[in-house]
């Protein structure tokens, strides 16, 4: 049995209304502008057709104030919704502070989801209805995207560095969660679903789905990992080694050894452990050692976590 | 443009037997021809015979997509199908099509000169092209690779399997033929006119050739660096592109699309010049606003080589490289607008012939719009996230290069076949193969639109069930056009054996080329040209038509 | 001795300007070939800069200088042959020509030992003994031995080219000075691309 697709895709957020609308718009006024030039030009082959006795006389040649006007009107009219479509881009890249971080990594061929909570999602991802969230995501092999159609957002997921996208889904539902860019053999089975949910279903989902233990939260799964591969020993208050506080870190600016400052956001904590050299904090000699051997995507997720949460204590 | 020079109206025995297709008749004479007719001919076999391996794996893919789980092809063979595909036709047809059949054999001939600037270095060219494709068919036949066209790192430089170095070595080689090809264009275009032929008397295909060999010139160097250095990360394990050695991926997709989008350009471009003549011909009336036509494909190819970033918007391209990125692709559609207002005002007034090669014109218009609009479409950022790597955009790409510019190459090829062949085909076939490709056309690619816009996204072996019945009627569009396609293979070739002989100027169009016999002595003219009207000075003098001789 | 032109050229002025305008386009053609390579280099020393510079230092910058001397004087040397032919002077313009070829093998000389050097350093992407002291000093050598090596397949073909227009300097006449005028133009864009990739790769590891 062959279900056909709806005829207008589910809108699960303000935003994918509002570029639903824009895109009708623009669509309206392509076509007003266009059927008339397809008119036209069906008339004027029929009634200028060969052998058809009509007044050919004094065609024009050429004309520089039509030529203008038709170039420049529809131009001027593209541009304002060049405006809108900008500024609509730009509402999607900048979340608002109060957006829940969910770490997301993607590899050939699954996606997985991380909760700050602690809790642990493979092809699916579950959110609150009408709380903004923000994906941080990386990935472990090739180039990825995530899409959610129902959201009309998508977003490469690039190995090496963090890209991010952020939503606000307010309809409670089932959507298709889908990569966007080919990644091998698997690429068009690599999806699965984000599931809205009201927000007192979300947090008894998230009670129940939590890892349990003492590191159930990511940033405890940070502070544990922390210890385990060595960052305490150099970057302690009282450790012998000169290493650079990591107190309240996240978020401030770091001057550099070259004279820019950096300001230490996710991409920056990730190269300071996975490629140490490539920038290092000014008065500090290059002597970290790199992580990019012993550490996966999702454990430097966790350890940024945790630096995130750390403020003001420096005790082991 | 003087039409006295040569009387050849009437096709005389001496004339006939001149004809470049009788002097010589050896394979020698042919394999080591350096004349541009010949050469074009030769471009015309080997472009017709990638089409077919190309059309052969978008069958397979079509075939594959009747059912939601792809019965006939598992994932990674259909991951080989796409890129093949793609390779192909980007590479080996669509690129060379019109600039290497109808450009090499029209250039000289509207320009008024006996033949290119470097006729062994248009010979090589070709040699250089077949070289290319031979490599090709061994990656098709010997498994093939799996990256898509785009060949985005560090898919293709680490993780993929398949011939991923001998496609990069193929597509390499071939880049070179077109570059010898654009310089020849150039040098010919610029020192072989004939006295008179100011560059303001030129037809518009020559303007859209020009335009388009500075890009062959400019661009293709940099798709060239640009493999080398993903075969070298291959098979030298070097890092520019691998972010675990602290390379850049993004910096592969600047690279790539520095190049690709130009080298779309190309493919579009002389499609454009050949419509222009298509109309100007079929309303016998100068084509309105000739300077601003002629400007509008220079501006194309200029304004083309700064907006490859539209390609990016998602990749995690800084955001205001992305705005304005957006802005200047909304800028370059503005020359192809004013060529479509000119080409609808060229008909106003005009005394125009329905023929085939006008139905392919329209049909190429209609077409070349609708994916013309919804490029600008995507060139809106908020709509780009949402419809990026979906089916919309290869609905998209479809429409301009299928809808428009193979449209553009069979106008082409019905248009001068009296003057390559010397014959006239069938007319009420040939109209009724336009119907059947504009139809099928539509029925093929109009659903993959509406599929983008829902979020099926492309280079989808499985899909979700829901899209199943908008998969089946593309496939069933794609079995249409194919008829369509396969007809002029028929009536075509029926003409070469039994059609009627073709007089110097059956449509009765101006252009130096409508001067000389049907089909063109070896050295073109038999008395120099000396061109002393302006381009598309219609009425002619003597106007003939097909019904002549 | 004017020569006759070749088809489809009527008249010899005017073929002569069109192989020299089709040099100058193969030209511009293959120097945004090496364009891919700039810009990479560019990226990669705007994404890591202090890596990209101790990377840089590690090249032998008197053998670069010596070798961009090198390559300025063999310029010089094309350009005065082509004075020479002009004058219909074969055996001085056979001087000059075999000087600039002979000065490009110079450079291909300390390119390779150079290059036998860092072999020996370990800094050779893709030989064995290969081991970099970080990521950014692995994609700078890579560039680095793509962008040389390119450079140096091309110094080839410009030395071969020259010697060949040596040789048939005796020859004299119209078709031969066209080809010592390519050949210079050709030895002209390979100086060119070398006074670009100097700076890029040898003087960012200065200060």
């Amino acid at each position: 049995m062959m279900a056909g697709a709806p005829l207008w895709p589910q809108q699960a957020s303000q935003h994918a209304r509002s570029v639903d609308l824009l895109i009708a718009s623009f669509g309206a006024m392509v076509w007003l502008l266009t059927i008339p030039v397809f008119v036209l030009m069906a008339w004027f082959a029929i009634r200028y057709r060969r052998g058809r006795t009509v007044n050919r006389e004094h065609s024009p040649q050429s004309n520089v104030w039509i030529e203008a006007s038709w170039s420049l009107i529809p131009f001027v009219l593209t541009l304002f919704f060049y405006v809108w479509a900008t500024k609509l881009f730009l509402d999607i890249q900048s979340p608002p502070p109060e957006a829940v971080p969910v770490n997301v990594i993607a590899k050939q061929w699954m996606w997985k989801f991380e909760h700050q909570s602690g809790a642990r999602e493979i092809n699916e991802l579950h959110v609150p209805a009408g709380r903004p969230i923000r994906l941080v995501m990386t990935s472990q092999d090739v180039i990825h995207s995530l899409y959610v159609p129902a959201l009309r957002i998508k977003q490469d997921v690039v190995p090496g560095r963090y890209t991010s996208l952020w939503f606000t889904a307010d309809r409670p539902g089932r959507y298709p969660l889908r990569c966007a860019e080919f990644c091998g053999t698997d690429h068009s089975v690599m999806g699965g679903a984000l599931i809205v949910m009201r927000p007192s279903d979300f947090s008894a989902w998230l009670a129940q789905h939590q890892d349990g233990g003492a590191d159930a939260t990511l940033a405890a799964r940070g502070e544990r990992l922390f210890r385990k591969v060595g960052c305490s020993g150099c970057h302690a208050a009282r450790s012998a080694v000169h290493a650079p506080s990591l107190d309240d870190l996240y978020g401030k600016p770091v001057p550099l050894s070259d004279g820019t400052t950096r300001i230490a956001d996710e991409q920056y904590l990730h190269d300071a452990i996975m490629l140490p050299n490539k920038e290092v904090a000014a008065g500090y000699r290059p002597i970290m050692p790199s992580y990019g051997n012993l550490l996966d995507a999702s454990e430097v997720g966790a350890l940024v976590a945790y630096m995130k949460d750390r403020e003001g204590e420096d005790s082991e | 443009m003087s039409d006295a020079a040569i009387d050849t109206d009437a096709p005389d025995e001496a004339v006939v037997a001149r004809s470049y297709l009788r002097a010589g008749h050896s394979l020698r004479s042919w394999l080591l021809t350096t004349d541009h007719k010949r050469i074009a001919i030769l471009y015309l076999i080997s472009i017709t015979f990638f089409f077919m391996i190309g059309a052969g794996a978008a069958a397979l893919i079509r075939l594959d997509l009747l059912t939601p789980q792809g019965d006939l092809l598992t994932n990674e063979g259909y991951n080989r199908a796409f890129s093949v595909h793609g390779i192909v036709m980007v590479w080996f047809f669509l690129i060379p099509s019109i600039p290497n059949v109808f450009g090499n054999f029209l250039i000289p001939l509207m320009i008024g000169a006996r033949d290119m600037a470097f006729p062994r270095l248009n010979l090589l060219s070709w040699y250089i092209y077949m070289g290319s494709g031979l490599i090709l068919l061994c990656v098709v036949f010997g498994g093939g690779v799996d990256t898509g066209w785009t060949f985005y790192t560090p898919l293709s430089s680490v993780y993929a399997n398949g011939a991923v170095v001998a496609a990069i070595v193929a597509v390499f080689v071939s880049g070179f033929s077109s570059i010898l090809t654009g310089l020849n264009f150039i040098v010919t275009i610029h020192k072989l006119r004939a006295p008179g032929m100011t560059w303001g008397r030129l037809p518009l295909f020559i303007w859209s050739h020009y335009a388009t060999s500075v890009i062959f010139v400019l661009a293709t160097p940099v798709l060239a660096i640009t493999l080398l250095l993903v075969a070298a990360e291959r098979l030298l394990g070097i890092g520019v592109f691998d972010p675990d050695l602290g390379g850049d991926p993004l910096l592969f997709q600047h690279l790539f699309w520095f190049y690709s989008h130009p080298a779309v350009y190309i493919m579009i471009l002389p499609a454009l010049g050949v419509v222009s003549e298509l109309i100007t011909a079929a309303a016998h009336k100068r084509i309105f606003g000739y300077w601003f036509v002629a400007y509008a494909s220079i501006a194309i190819a200029v304004i083309g080589f700064f907006v490859w970033g539209h390609h990016m918007f998602v990749s995690g391209q800084s955001l205001y490289a992305s705005a304005i990125f957006s802005l200047l692709s909304i800028a370059v559609a503005v020359p192809s607008a004013i060529k479509v207002y000119n080409w609808t005002a060229t008909l106003y007034k005009g005394d125009i012939a329905i023929d085939a090669p006008l139905l392919f014109a329209l049909s190429f218009i209609g077409l070349f719009v609708a994916g013309g609009l919804t490029g600008l479409m995507l060139a809106m950022l908020a709509i780009d996230v949402h419809v990026h790597d979906t089916y919309f955009v290869v609905a998209h790409f479809h429409y301009i290069m299928v809808g428009g510019s193979v449209t553009a190459f069979f106008g082409a090829l019905h248009f001068w076949w009296p003057k390559i062949t010397g014959r006239l085909y069938s007319e009420p076939l040939a109209r009724i193969a336009a119907v059947i490709i504009l139809v099928g056309f539509n029925v093929t690619f109009f659903p993959l639109f509406l599929m983008g816009y829902e979020g099926m996204p492309r280079r989808y072996h499985i899909y979700p069930p829901e899209f199943q019945l908008l998969q089946v009627i593309a496939s069933g569009g794609a079995a249409l056009l194919a008829v369509g396609y396969a007809m002029p293979l028929f009536y075509l070739g029926w003409s070469l054996v039994r059609g009627r002989r073709a007089p110097a100027n059956p449509w009765g169009a101006t252009g130096l080329e409508w001067t000389t016999s049907s089909p063109p002595p070896k050295h073109n003219f038999t008395r120099q040209p000396v061109v002393e009207r302006g381009p598309y000075a219609y009425p002619l003098a003597h106007p003939a038509s097909r019904d002549d001789g | 001795m004017a020569e006759h032109a070749t088809e489809p050229f009527h008249a010899v002025e005017r073929q002569r300007e069109a192989n020299r305008f089709g040099m100058l386009i193969f030209l511009s053609s293959e120097f945004l070939l090496f364009g891919g390579i700039f810009a990479a280099a560019m990226a990669l020393r705007l994404e890591n800069p202090d890596g990209y510079r101790a990377a840089a230092s590690h090249l032998r910058l008197g053998l670069g200088t010596a070798n961009t001397a090198i390559l300025l004087t063999s310029s010089l040397f094309a350009a005065l042959a082509v004075e020479a032919v002009r004058g219909a002077r074969p055996r001085r313009t056979a001087l000059w020509l075999g000087g600039a070829a002979l000065l490009g093998a110079g450079f291909l000389g300390i390119k390779g030992a150079e290059y036998a050097m860092e072999y020996r350093e370990g800094l050779m992407p893709g030989t064995a003994t290969a081991h970099f002291s970080g990521p950014a000093e692995q994609i700078f050598m890579n560039l680095y031995f793509a962008g040389t090596g390119l450079h140096a397949l091309h110094v080839t073909i410009g030395i071969a080219v020259l010697l060949v227009a040596a040789a048939l300097a005796h020859k004299g006449g119209e078709r031969h000075a066209m080809l010592v005028g390519n050949a210079a133009l050709y030895w002209h864009l390979v100086d060119i691309v070398w006074i670009f990739l100097y700076p890029t790769l040898y003087l960012a590891g200065v200060g």
